[in-house]
């Protein structure tokens, strides 16, 4: 069974840098597919990968992730300045962040119109799980 | 007098006007070409290789750098620290090593050295004065790796320059890559056979200057 989990924006708003990682972290450690509200900083994106680096093992191979966000390019001035203010003072809210262990995400594929999630599915061998072949799980 | 004062011109631009070596990094995801780029500067201006190239994915596991790489180019003259440096990656699955007959003991060894590889890479980020993000023009360029390192370098303020690599193979196509980073340079090559070098080298001075 797969489990998405929505993370609103309001739950990591006040979190640091620090502790953002650490709980996107802990929710695909524990075989969760997450949806987040808003994007993290580049900076952010980067610790994120360290971290999942630091953190490879035989049960943890590390993640996918994928940043789904507005394109502004049809936008007004007026719309782009209003998009910038409103993240200046609530912070980058807008868009999905998507992220996904390894181990049960095979690939996030992204186009300029739409992404793809490619989940693996695995059934149960005698001893260790195997990879039949890839389903499509979520289409954005 | 005339004479000291232009051996004194000469000496104030050399110290404190000219910068003496310009850190250029080659950073992108594994197997786009960044060990054969950094070889194939390498060779163009100091006659040898600096890196080691493989199929296999993660060859490069340490920072790799080369000194005094001095570029010569329509005129002008460029020293570069060039670093080539292990592929971004967000998973690393040791048994993808396996499909390459490695023993599974080499493999493990393999992803273990990989993974601090990728940690080395995002360390040195802010070492670079430019950065040369390598892409293979074969595959899709929308993954969040290329939109990380990118972005990362784009709030560092380094200047960047994309480059399309295997330009050769028939499936590689330099319009997606344009149109995925329309705000930046972008210039596509083939750094196994040398094809397009020249256009390299041109944006190269215009990136560091």
């Amino acid at each position: 069974m797969l489990t998405l989990q929505f993370v609103p924006y309001h739950e990591i708003e006040t979190l640091t840098s620090e502790q953002k990682i650490r709980k996107l972290l802990g929710l695909v450690k524990d075989d969760k597919i997450v949806l987040m509200q808003g994007r993290l900083k580049f900076v952010e994106e980067t610790r994120l990968i360290e971290t999942t680096m630091k953190e490879i093992s035989p049960s943890f191979k590390g993640i996918e992730i994928c940043t789904i966000y507005p394109r502004m390019k049809s936008a007004n001035i007026t719309d782009k300045l209003r998009a910038e203010l409103i993240s200046l003072f609530l912070g980058n809210r807008d868009g999905l962040t998507i992220i996904g262990p390894a181990t049960l995400v095979k690939e996030i594929k992204r186009d300029p119109n739409k992404v793809q999630l490619f989940a693996k599915e695995l059934s149960v061998g005698k001893k260790r799980l195997k990879v039949k072949n890839n389903r499509k799980l979520v289409e954005y | 007098m005339a004479g000291f004062k232009d051996f004194l011109n000469t000496l104030l631009k050399t110290f404190f006007f000219t910068k003496k070596h310009v850190k250029l990094g080659i950073y992108g995801p594994p197997n786009a070409g960044k060990s054969t780029i950094a070889n194939r500067i390498c060779k163009d201006w100091t006659g040898e290789e600096m890196s080691s190239v493989s199929k296999i994915p993660h060859e490069t596991r340490e920072i790799i750098s080369k000194e005094k790489v001095i570029v010569k180019h329509r005129g002008k003259s460029l020293t570069l620290n060039l670093i080539d440096t292990p592929g971004i990656a967000t998973k690393i699955d040791y048994e993808d090593f396996l499909k390459f007959r490695m023993t599974p003991k080499q493999a493990k060894q393999r992803a273990k050295e990989a993974t601090k590889g990728v940690i080395e890479s995002i360390k040195w980020l802010d070492n670079m004065d430019a950065v040369l993000v390598v892409l293979d023009a074969t595959q899709n360029p929308y993954s969040q790796v290329n939109i990380t390192i990118i972005g990362n370098l784009v709030a560092r303020k380094i200047p960047v320059l994309i480059i399309a690599n295997k330009m050769d193979l028939k499936r590689a196509s330099i319009k997606r890559i344009e149109a995925a980073f329309p705000q930046y340079g972008v210039v596509g090559i083939s750094a196994q056979y040398g094809d397009n070098i020249d256009e390299l080298y041109d944006l190269l001075f215009k990136v560091t200057k």
